[in-house]
Order: C-alpha cells, then sequence, then structure tokens
C-alpha cells in the first residue's frame, strides 16, 4: 500500500484549487494538488466573458465600489446568500484581480477617448476618461448596476487559469495529474486525506494530509443538456457527503444559462448581451423589453432562463428539426468588436453551428450552468461538521450566491475563496485542532474498503448498463427538475432516482480491460452522482417556494416567513435512498440589507416581519453616521473585515479617489 | 475550411461511418497496437466527441480516449483524424469522409487508445522554459493600490499569444520534434515570444537565450511550419518563431 503524506492536499486544479494551494505553500506548508486532468485543461478555463471586481475604471463602472458589488450580489443570490460572506468577497475581488494581473493576465485595458458602442439596440458614443487610460477595463452583465466584469477577450478563465497553473509551477507545487479522489479518509468526525485511484493505472494509494481541501467544481452532468465540461460530475461533493458527517448546503440551487447554443449546449457568453446583443424570438420580435423592462436583456440569469422558456411555451420560438429555440443577435456589434472581443464564441459558432455570428443569428437555449449548492462550509470554507475538511470555489457553499450567482461573480468566487481559504487552512494547519495522528490501521481499512467496493463492481454479475442508467438520471433531471419545478414532476424525479440508485447496483461492466477502465470509473461515478442528483430533487421538492434559480409553478412567490432557510444535506445511512434534509434559518436581524424586490423578476413576495423591523433599525442606526463615510456606514450594520486574513482587509484604492 | 450552416443543410440519407482507430492498452502486457474497425450511424451535427462517446456506448467500453469541455477550449482531444492533428471535439463528421482513422497524437507519451500524456510535457515544458512573469518580490506585491498601467494595444497583443491551448497539435505536426524529444516546440517557442514581450517580466534577451539559444530550442526549428498549419488558434507561430529567431541570433553573436 503506497501512502503519501502531506500537510494540505488539494483536490482539484482549477483556480480555486490551484489558488488555495499557493496560498497554503507560501505559508510553508506541504501541498499536493490532484487534478482528474491536467491542470489547465479545468473547466475553470471555460469561463469566458469576465470577472467581477468593482475596479470603477472605465466610463460604464465610473463610481463603483463594493458596496454596489456587495447589494447587486444579495439581490442576484434572491436573498439565500450569507451576507458577510458576501461582503468578504466583495472587499476580496479588486485584490484579487490585481494579484493576477501582477502575475501575468492580459485583462483588457480602458483606452482614453471616444468609441461606439451598442446599447438597448441602438449606437452610442461614449467617452472613456483619460485618468483611466490603460488601467484594466469592464463589460457589462446580468443583474449588476455597473460595468464591472473585466475581462481578457472572452477567453478570461482560460487568461487566469495559465497564469495561476504557471505560478503554482513557479512555486514548485506538484500537481498530481488524472488522479481521482474516491473517498475520504475519516477518523470519526475528522478528515484525514483521502484515497486516490490513478486514472491511468487504475492503482489505489491513499493520501494522508492534516487538511483536506476539495475544489472539484460544480454538479452540472447529473442534467442532460448543459454548458459544463464532462469532468463536472460533482465527484468532491458526493464523497463528502458520503462520509455521512459531512453536509452539502443548498443542492436544490442549480443555475441555468440562458444562453447555450443549440442543440449542443455549448456556452455562448453573457458577454454577448452585455455588450449589447438581443434576443429575439422565432418571428425576430425582440421580447425581453415585454417581460422585463427595467434591465431587459440584462436581468439576473435565472430571470433570463425562465422568461426564454416562457416565451417559447406561448410558443413564440423558432422551430427547427431538432426542437424549438430563440435567437442571439449580436450582428450588431460588428464584425471588428466580435473578432477581437468575442472570439472564442464566434470560434463556436463557427465550428459547432457553421454560422458567422457577425452575419447571421445564434440559435440558443437555456442549459444547466452552475451549481449553486456545494459542500457547507463556514466563511473560513472549513466544513462545520468534519474538521479538517475544507471547500473552496463552485464545489463550496459558504454560501455567496445563495439560490442565483450572478455572471462573472463564480471566476471572481475561485480566486477570492482560493486566497481566503489558504490562509484559513495554514491557521488551521498551525492549531491544535490542526494536529494529526492517524494510524496505518484506520487507512489500511479505508483503502481496503475502497477496494472491495471497486471489486464488487467489477464482479457484478447484474445485467444493467452503466450508460444507460446515467443517460436515465440526466434525462428525468432534465425533464423534472430544470427551469420550471413543480410537486408532482419532483416526486416524479424522486421515484426515478430512488429505482435508479438500485437498478445501479446491478451494473456490469462490459469490459474487463486492465488499467484505466473508463467503463468502470462511469460506474462508481453514476452511484455518487445519483446521491447528488437525489439531494438535488428531494430538495427542491421539499422546498415550498420560488427562489432564485428554484421556481416551482406550484408555488410561485418567494416567501420570507417560511423559506428563508438554507437546505442541509447529510447521507448517514448508506443504504437510506434519500438523505437527512435540514435547515439553517438566515438571520434578518444581522442583515446589511433586509429581503425585498430585486429590482428585476417577479415582485410579488411573502414578506418576513422581522424585514421592516431590521429596516426601521438600519434607517435608525444609519442616522447619524454621514452620508459620505461610506465605510463607517458599512461598519454601523454589519462588521465583516475581522473575518478576513489580517493582509486582507485594507481599503481598495480607486483612480477617482480623492476626487 | 468552413463548415455548412446548420440549418440549411438538406436532410439526407445518413451514412454508416467506418470508424478505424489505433488502439494499444500499455497497462496490458497482452496488447500490440493494431487498428479496430467499428461501424456507426452517422447522426445530425455529429463531433468526433458524439461518434467515440456513443462507440464507448455501445460497441466498446474499454476505448481510452480524452474530452474535457468538448467546446474547443481546453485543449484535451488532440488527435490525428485521417492523419492530420486535429480537435476531435470540434470536428464534424459530415467534413470527413466515409472512412475515418484516428490515431493518438505522436511525439507523447501512450497513455493507451487516442489518450497520451499531453499534460507531463506541458509541465515539463513549463518548468524548463519558467513560463511565468519573473519579477523582484512577486510575494510582496501590493494588492490594494491601483493597478500598473498597460497599453490597450499591448495587452491584446499579449493575449493574441496567450492563447495557446497546450493540446498538442503543434508538436504533432513538427519534423523536429518528432525526430529531437527535447525540443521544446512552437507550444514552447511561442511560451518564450509572449513572455517577452510582456514588461511585466524583468528578463532580458540573454536570459531567453539560455533557454532557447541553441538546437533544443529555436535554432532546431527547420521552418516546415506544420506548427502554423495545424494550430487549432490560428496562433501566429510562424511569424513569432522567426522573430524569436533573430532576436537570439543577434544575442547570440
Amino acid at each position: 500500500m503506497q501512502i503519501i503524506y502531506t500537510d494540505v492536499l488539494v483536490v482539484g486544479g482549477g483556480l480555486a484549487g490551484q489558488r488555495v494551494a499557493i496560498g497554503a505553500r507560501r505559508r510553508g506548508l506541504d501541498t499536493i494538488v490532484l487534478s482528474l486532468v491536467p491542470a489547465k485543461r479545468s473547466h475553470s478555463s471555460a469561463a469566458q466573458g469576465g470577472m467581477q471586481a468593482s475596479l470603477g475604471n472605465c466610463l460604464g463602472g465610473a463610481g463603483d465600489n463594493e458596496d454596489i458589488h456587495f447589494a447587486d450580489t444579495v439581490r442576484g443570490s434572491d436573498w439565500g446568500a450569507d451576507q458577510a460572506v458576501v461582503r468578504m468577497f466583495a472587499h476580496t475581488a479588486p485584490k484579487a484581480i490585481r494579484e493576477l494581473t501582477a502575475w501575468g493576465v492580459p485583462f483588457n485595458r480602458v483606452a482614453s477617448g471616444e468609441r461606439t458602442i451598442s446599447v438597448d439596440g441602438e449606437s452610442k458614443v461614449i467617452s472613456e476618461p483619460d485618468e483611466s487610460h490603460g488601467l484594466i477595463t469592464a463589460r457589462n452583465f446580468g443583474g449588476t448596476a455597473k460595468w464591472r466584469a473585466c475581462y481578457v477577450s472572452d477567453g478570461t478563465g482560460h487568461a487566469m487559469l495559465y497564469t495561476m497553473s504557471n505560478r503554482a509551477i513557479a512555486e514548485k507545487i506538484p500537481v498530481h495529474e488524472r488522479m481521482e479522489a474516491v473517498a475520504l479518509i475519516c477518523d470519526g468526525p475528522r478528515c484525514c486525506g483521502a484515497i486516490v485511484r490513478n486514472l491511468m493505472s487504475g492503482e489505489l494509494l491513499a493520501y494522508v494530509a492534516k487538511a483536506t481541501c476539495i475544489a472539484t467544481g460544480g454538479y452540472g452532468r447529473i442534467y442532460r443538456v448543459s454548458t459544463n465540461a464532462v469532468i463536472n460530475e460533482g465527484i468532491g461533493a458526493a464523497i463528502a457527503l458520503q462520509t455521512g458527517v459531512a453536509t452539502l448546503g443548498n443542492m436544490e440551487a442549480v443555475q441555468f444559462h440562458p444562453t447555450g447554443i443549440f442543440p449542443a449546449g455549448i456556452l455562448v457568453t453573457e458577454g454577448c448581451r452585455g455588450d449589447g446583443g438581443l434576443l429575439l424570438d422565432g418571428a425576430g420580435h425582440r421580447f425581453m423589453p415585454d417581460y422585463e423592462p427595467e434591465q431587459r436583456e440584462l436581468a439576473s440569469r435565472d430571470v433570463v432562463s425562465r422568461r426564454m422558456e416562457e416565451h417559447i411555451a406561448a410558443g413564440h420560438g423558432a422551430q427547427s428539426r431538432f426542437g424549438e429555440h430563440l435567437w442571439l443577435d449580436i450582428r450588431l456589434l460588428g464584425e471588428a468588436h466580435i473578432a477581437s472581443k468575442l472570439r472564442e464564441v464566434k470560434e463556436i459558432c463557427q465550428y459547432f453551428l457553421g454560422v458567422d455570428p457577425a452575419q447571421e443569428l445564434i440559435p440558443v437555449r437555456p442549459a444547466q450552468h452552475y451549481s449553486m449548492g456545494g459542500i457547507r462550509t463556514d466563511h473560513n470554507g472549513h466544513s462545520q461538521t468534519l474538521t479538517g475538511l475544507f471547500a473552496a470555489g463552485e464545489a463550496a457553499c459558504w454560501d455567496m450566491h445563495g439560490f442565483n450567482r450572478l455572471g462573472g461573480n463564480s471566476v471572481a468566487e475561485t480566486v477570492v475563496a482560493g486566497m481566503i481559504v489558504g490562509e484559513s487552512i495554514a491557521d488551521f494547519c498551525a492549531s491544535d485542532a490542526g494536529a494529526l495522528t492517524v494510524s496505518t490501521t484506520l487507512v489500511q481499512e479505508s483503502l481496503r474498503r475502497e477496494e472491495g467496493r471497486l471489486q464488487a463492481i467489477a464482479n457484478s454479475t447484474g445485467d444493467e448498463s452503466v450508460y444507460e442508467l446515467t443517460g436515465l438520471m440526466q434525462d428525468t433531471m432534465t425533464r423534472n427538475v430544470g427551469i420550471f419545478r413543480e410537486g408532482e414532476k419532483l416526486q416524479e424525479a424522486v421515484a426515478d432516482l430512488r429505482s435508479l440508485q438500485q437498478r445501479a447496483a446491478a451494473i456490469r461492466l462490459r469490459s474487463t480491460a486492465r488499467g484505466a477502465s473508463p467503463e468502470l470509473v462511469a460506474t462508481y461515478r453514476l452511484r455518487h452522482m445519483l446521491r447528488l442528483a437525489q439531494c438535488t430533487a428531494y430538495g427542491a421538492l421539499q422546498r415550498t417556494e420560488s427562489r432564485g434559480a428554484h421556481f416551482r409553478a406550484d408555488f410561485p412567490r418567494r416567501d420570507d416567513s417560511q423559506w428563508l432557510k438554507r437546505t442541509l444535506a447529510r447521507w448517514p445511512d448508506p443504504d437510506a435512498d434519500t438523505p437527512e434534509l435540514s435547515y439553517e434559518a438566515l438571520d434578518i436581524a444581522r442583515m446589511e440589507i433586509p429581503p425585498g424586490w430585486r429590482g428585476y423578476g417577479e415582485r410579488d413576495y411573502i414578506a418576513h416581519a422581522d424585514s421592516a423591523r431590521r429596516q426601521q433599525q438600519i434607517d435608525a442606526l444609519l442616522a447619524d453616521v454621514p452620508e459620505t463615510d461610506r465605510a463607517a456606514r458599512q461598519q454601523a450594520l454589519m462588521p465583516f473585515r475581522h473575518l478576513l486574513p489580517a493582509h486582507l482587509r485594507a481599503d481598495n484604492q480607486r483612480v477617482g479617489d480623492g476626487q | 475550411m468552413k463548415p455548412t450552416p446548420m440549418q440549411t443543410i438538406p436532410l439526407k440519407q445518413s451514412r454508416t461511418l467506418r470508424i478505424e482507430i489505433l488502439r494499444h492498452n500499455p497497462a496490458d502486457p497482452d496488447s500490440h497496437p493494431h487498428l479496430q474497425v467499428f461501424e456507426i450511424e452517422e447522426a445530425e451535427t455529429m463531433t468526433l466527441f458524439i461518434a467515440l462517446t456513443e462507440i464507448r456506448q455501445t460497441q466498446d467500453a474499454s476505448l481510452q480516449f480524452d474530452f474535457v469541455c468538448r467546446a474547443g477550449i481546453c485543449g484535451s482531444c488532440g488527435m490525428l483524424i485521417n492523419g492530420r492533428p486535429g480537435l476531435a471535439c470540434r470536428t464534424l463528421t459530415r467534413e470527413l469522409p466515409d472512412t475515418i482513422r484516428l490515431a493518438p497524437l505522436p511525439g507523447f507519451e501512450l497513455i493507451g487508445d487516442l489518450s497520451v500524456n499531453t499534460g507531463k510535457w506541458m509541465r515539463g515544458m513549463s518548468e524548463r522554459l519558467e513560463t511565468w512573469v519573473h519579477r523582484e518580490n512577486i510575494e510582496a506585491i501590493d494588492i490594494d493600490a491601483v493597478e500598473q498601467r498597460m497599453a490597450p494595444e499591448l495587452a491584446e497583443q499579449l493575449y493574441e499569444l496567450e492563447r495557446c491551448i497546450e493540446c498538442g497539435c503543434c508538436i504533432a505536426a513538427c519534423g523536429t520534434a518528432q525526430m529531437h524529444e527535447d525540443f521544446v516546440g512552437a507550444a514552447g517557442l511561442n511560451q518564450i515570444a509572449r513572455f517577452r514581450l510582456d514588461p511585466r517580466d524583468t528578463r532580458s534577451d540573454a536570459d531567453y537565450y539560455e533557454l532557447v539559444g541553441d538546437e533544443s530550442g529555436v535554432f532546431g526549428c527547420m521552418t516546415l511550419l506544420g506548427c502554423e498549419d495545424y494550430c487549432p488558434k490560428n496562433l501566429p507561430l510562424a511569424v513569432q518563431l522567426a522573430f524569436l529567431r533573430r532576436k537570439m541570433a543577434r544575442q547570440g553573436l
């Protein structure tokens, strides 16, 4: 048995995982990153349009600051987010982008002087300020009051991930590629590392670590139509769930992106609409202003996706032999803009659709895109129930997105979370709680258990096919746990998933090939994915309200009086067919912005009695603080800086300061 | 090659595709490299990603290949498609003849069938060429302060070279790389061009000369330009290599 000892084990080589590793390494800890694929191929590289950070350099971002970014994010979350975490995030995002810039990311810059842009279907000439020339520029995104999405053409995630990976290589952090954590090693409520399978040779080995951090991204592949990479199967979250000790938060909160190309579901960035692109229906009519006069195409993603599906259901879709869809029109942005700022979009349209988006319309329909749910942690990224287990990025629910994430907030979150969680891991390792004594017997037992599980799969004489069952899971999730949900369909999904879980025990492998064995991989992952899917479906069934991306046709209103709370899922009995759910209330008395209307989307909601009370309290607290002192006003309502590592607490400077 | 617009192509009789795959599993001592033939019915908008996935799911579950983003972004799925290196995920079968021969990219360690270890090669290249911004006190930068300015055009030029996805097609298409396994290839030399252009990197031409001023670097290139022909991202590799060679030659005088 091979055992590798390290201080910190990071599972996942995307932006979050590598930034965590850099932070831990800089504090002197031995750190190893595991990655399913070469780190630079992680799904972070697919982020296109931008990273939200309130630099306020360009004209559209003038006057931006952390307060506005905070408010946009809270409204975007439909008040499901932890506001203290959102504050930590909005405050650290400008630092994250400045660090990445110093490390080499070629963010696009402000060019002073006049230029022509497209707004609301019309061309308009604007003049960028001289004092910002050469500073990082930004584009408009949905659900934001300012132009805040800083970008590198439409390859933002790619550029960020390459710079981050290169930095990790420079700091000599080993990345063990094509390695998959298949189980966590637990000593009661203490996580001691992971059992890992080498995806090239098929061998199992054990990694023992004082701190283990899951940064494996989302679980989009439980759906059939998803923008996610094929590796986004949520296995990191699933092995945490499998411990029976760690909890998953808000698994029913699943985002659908408005513009997946149809029918393949490949993403084209929100930057298309941010830069002035429009959504048209089958008749060529621009329909979003009819539904959303305030924000039109640039309401939050949950709202735009819902309006699109509503419009198709009303009979206004474009027909094609693959089914109905709508159109994205970026022709008005012009050839030059598309060739320089939307070049990935151009390539994707060219290769997958045979369409030149400067001349033709792009067929689009909403597709699963992001997992707001994930491993529940505190504001430090530490599991509250399994000591030594941390999580960061999309795999985590710490919880800054609530029930809907804003575009551009995910790549920003990965880096910010990495900066914060890397430090908290180092603090943990230095503390008494971080000391680890683990017996070799325990490690051996964990390894043997996994060997036994894999052997049982290989020896199974049942007659089920892993690929058929995977397809059935994805079908029921897409059909019954999608954009529009209702009790009956959710019941059906829960029943389907129960039956699939039973059938999955009878999967027989068709291939007995040695080594990597892709079919064996698909089989053990399917069992994990079925549990994640059940957490999602079952959580959605229980949540009898609509909030953010979770929309119940039978309970169309947000219900703060009953449901201002986070769903927690645990799976203590491995033989159970549904998770154990519990709920964690969000305390309005501690909120900086009590629940209200988001400024777009449905106006009708059931208020909580505490909301008005908190608003009165806020008004009273602010009465004596001058309007010009925004830091003092913030501090009076919800102090948060003490929650951050000391070196991340200072004010962010901006070019307009002191004017 | 610009594919036909999807919405306008006529419905036609579907073809039966004959897909020949060069197979070998190094983990199995009894395995010998051989061509295996699969037949599948072509579907509308079928890519090689869809075709290979279908073959694995319905005909041979042991077939190894690599896809991640399936959108032409991550660089995982480079392979030889009828003899030419390319990204399988964004290759539509309707652009190919009835017989399609697939083989792993040459020049990389074989993991199995169509899966090769480009990740290991690229990491080695990054370590050797130190493909990161070199500057003093990079651990102590002031991240509260306004960022340093950069000319907008320069940022765009840097991104032009930053677009490499390390898929390995340029290495598979390169005569030198196939003969000399320590040649850094267009993927490596493009990195040097990228950091050389970046004012945040304090290295000089003398430093770069130490890294690529020999036969395993820029002087190994025979200007066959397979790299430029087969780069899926259309990086300006020929121009960059010529420019870098001139700079390095001058440095070496």
